[in-house]
């Protein structure tokens, strides 16, 4: 199990410079966890006969820095109302997310693997009275990024100093609920809110532009009063930095445009909209996958047994 | 088993005022109750909880899906939502609701105001006929329709002890009043307004007045009415509706809201795993509503006691023509 290192809440935030202060181990072993949510998240997938591999993929670095790093959330802290509030709000990155909680501690990484299963708490789409550290159910596109505004808003009124975090899908951005939401969050003046959007410019049947056009996306929320910052979604130091500089907005909430690759790790997935949707994946193609994400001929037969 | 009160002339308070009120009066008892507006405070009867509290009131602006979602998010840092709307916007989100509030287990309530044809001239795009179906569809979804002030009150203070998702129907017209201020009330329970031997009237809401004057109109010609009202449409009191099966073998069922999925549905589904009897429905029948008062559109609609009381004989004859 990886150990989460926090950032200390309470110390100066060096703007611009954030990344000097981060230990030195800290990105190598983000990266680790990054490669174990995408082995991980491949092999449940394979083992459910179906899942969306594409948005898991391309999630999977934004997850490790907020679960390794940004996120004071632990194990044993799920109850406690002063924690860190994280919410998928594109819930079918599910295998992503069970993948991250296994590697820091909230799930078994065993158990995870029956994803989709009968009688599993690892369903299709995160379910909360299943497991608590999940934090709502998600899975209906513009709820949890409404949800995280709500939890955001009750942690103001009780004067915690929690923040909370959600990640959104770009198609997700096309529901009405998001910008019903996006007007409140900067009305209210939701600083402790921070969304995150994995823009990998593809949804489920096609490119968001050729679905539904969502440029200019940045200044659209700008216009809606958030503080936006467009980074890249797989490049870990810059990511840490663009949470630490949300952390210390004051009076508006933050909205990181995370730049990802959709399938991203896995050569034959990669910027193909196909393996957005709920997909079964076959043998040669698990193997193939685990291969590319670095994972040893004996963890691949681990994966798949 | 309480006697046959009489109907008090027309009070001053709608339920969406004695809601209102009452939500005020018990915030400082329940201090994490957290109140939630889609700018219509002052048709919902909340403007009363904003001028007590202002603190504690959120406004979500006309933006529904967004505010009935959030109170899941508010509802998981242990603050108690209210979520305040109409009942037709209330239908806009009911897939948040679903998801945010009743699947992932929240203890936020949701009431509405502006139910059925009670609505008035506002007309059919307005009036909710199809809200207690849906929401009586959701797993774990309490839903409550009180009959008077008096009981929305009681019902208020009732929906804040309670834990889980409740959706709650107030009014907006002026209410008859029905109770005495002796009146009890518990989530899940029935109770029998006016004993009667011959059928029994269910009904709720607005309707539980109509019932009573039904009542009246039908003991003129010798006909002996049971009234029960079921402030609770789910979980419905089935234990009460098999002894009314048992006592009189004949019902019907009262209420502003389309007959289909609502509470004569939830009558129906009851009586028919347990004693099947005559059962004649009052209510709007699959239909839109229109504009007009309220009054005028309970009788084009088939809402009022006349109606109720020609229903009673129908299943009175069904059950003597099935013996």
């Amino acid at each position: 199990m990886a150990q989460a290192i926090p950032f200390d809440r309470r110390a100066p935030v060096q703007c611009k410079q954030p990344l000097k202060a981060l230990p030195p181990n800290l990105v190598n072993d983000i990266a680790a966890s990054a490669a174990f949510v995408r082995q991980h998240a491949i092999a449940s997938i394979y083992h459910a006969g179906s899942g969306h591999p594409g948005g898991a993929m391309s999630c999977a670095d934004i997850l490790a820095c907020l679960y390794g790093a940004e996120l004071n959330f632990w194990p044993d802290a799920v109850d406690d109302p002063h924690r860190d509030r994280f919410v998928l709000s594109k819930g079918h990155a599910a295998p992503a997310l069970y993948a991250v909680g296994a590697q820091y501690g909230f799930c078994n990484k065993r158990e995870a693997l029956s994803l989709r299963k009968l009688n599993s708490k690892f369903q299709g789409h995160p379910h909360v009275l299943d497991m608590p550290w999940v934090e709502t159910s998600t899975g209906s596109l513009g709820q949890g990024f409404s949800v995280a505004l709500g939890m955001a808003m009750g942690l103001k009124i009780q004067k915690s100093q929690a923040r909370v975090y959600t990640l959104l899908g770009d198609g997700e951005l096309q529901e009405g609920e998001v910008w019903e939401a996006a007007m409140c969050a900067a009305h209210h003046q939701l600083d402790n809110l921070c969304a995150i959007i994995d823009y990998n410019k593809m949804q489920s049947d096609d490119r968001n532009d050729a679905i539904m056009r969502l440029e200019p996306l940045a200044a659209k929320f700008r216009a809606f009063d958030w503080a936006v910052a467009e980074i890249d979604g797989h490049d870990i130091p810059e990511i840490l930095g663009a949470l630490r500089r949300a952390s210390s907005t004051h009076g508006r909430p933050s909205l990181l445009i995370a730049n990802t690759v959709k399938g991203k790790g896995v050569p034959y997935m990669e910027n193909i909209p196909t393996w957005h949707g709920s997909v079964k994946l076959t043998q040669a193609q698990a193997e193939e996958a685990l291969a590319a994400l670095g994972a040893t001929r004996e963890q691949i037969t681990e994966y798949l047994a | 088993m309480s006697a046959a009160p009489a109907l008090i002339a027309q009070g001053n308070d709608s339920l969406r005022e004695a809601f209102g009120k009452a939500l005020s009066g018990l915030a400082d008892e329940f201090k994490n109750v957290v109140v939630l507006d889609a700018d219509i405070a002052g048709g919902t009867g909340v403007h009363h909880f904003r001028k007590s509290h202002p603190d504690r009131f959120l406004q979500f602006g006309i933006a529904e899906q967004n505010m009935m979602a959030a109170a899941g998010g508010l509802a998981a840092t242990g603050l108690i939502p209210i979520v305040t709307t109409f009942a037709v916007f209330c239908l806009r989100a009911v897939e948040q609701a679903r998801l945010s509030l009743a699947y992932a287990g929240r203890n936020a309530k949701i009431v509405a105001s502006h139910p059925g044809l009670d609505v008035g001239p506002d007309g059919g795009s307005a009036q909710a006929l199809e809200d207690m179906a849906a929401f009586r569809a959701i797993p774990g979804m309490t839903v409550i329709s009180p009959a008077d002030p008096i009981e929305m009150a009681l019902a208020t203070r009732a929906m804040l002890e309670f834990k889980g998702p409740v959706y709650m129907r107030t009014g907006r017209s002026p209410s008859k009043r029905v109770f005495g201020d002796d009146h009890k009330f518990e989530i899940g329970k029935g109770h029998i307004v006016r004993d009667g031997k011959d059928v029994t009237i269910v009904a709720c809401g607005v309707e539980v007045a109509r019932a009573v004057e039904a009542a009246e109109l039908l003991a003129a010609e010798g006909v002996d009415a049971r009234i029960v009202n079921m402030a609770t449409i789910k979980p419905i009191d089935k234990q009460l509706l098999i002894r009314c099966a048992k006592h009189t073998g004949a019902f019907v069922t009262a209420e502003d809201h389309n007959i289909l999925g609502g509470l004569g549905s939830a009558v129906a589904e009851s009586l028919a795993a347990t004693m099947p009897c005559p059962i004649e429905f009052v209510g709007v029948k699959d239909v839109f509503g229109a504009s007009g008062e309220p009054e005028e559109l309970a009788e084009q609609f088939g809402l009022t006691a006349p109606h109720i009381a020609e229903a009673a004989k129908r299943a009175i004859a069904r059950k003597k023509k099935a013996k």
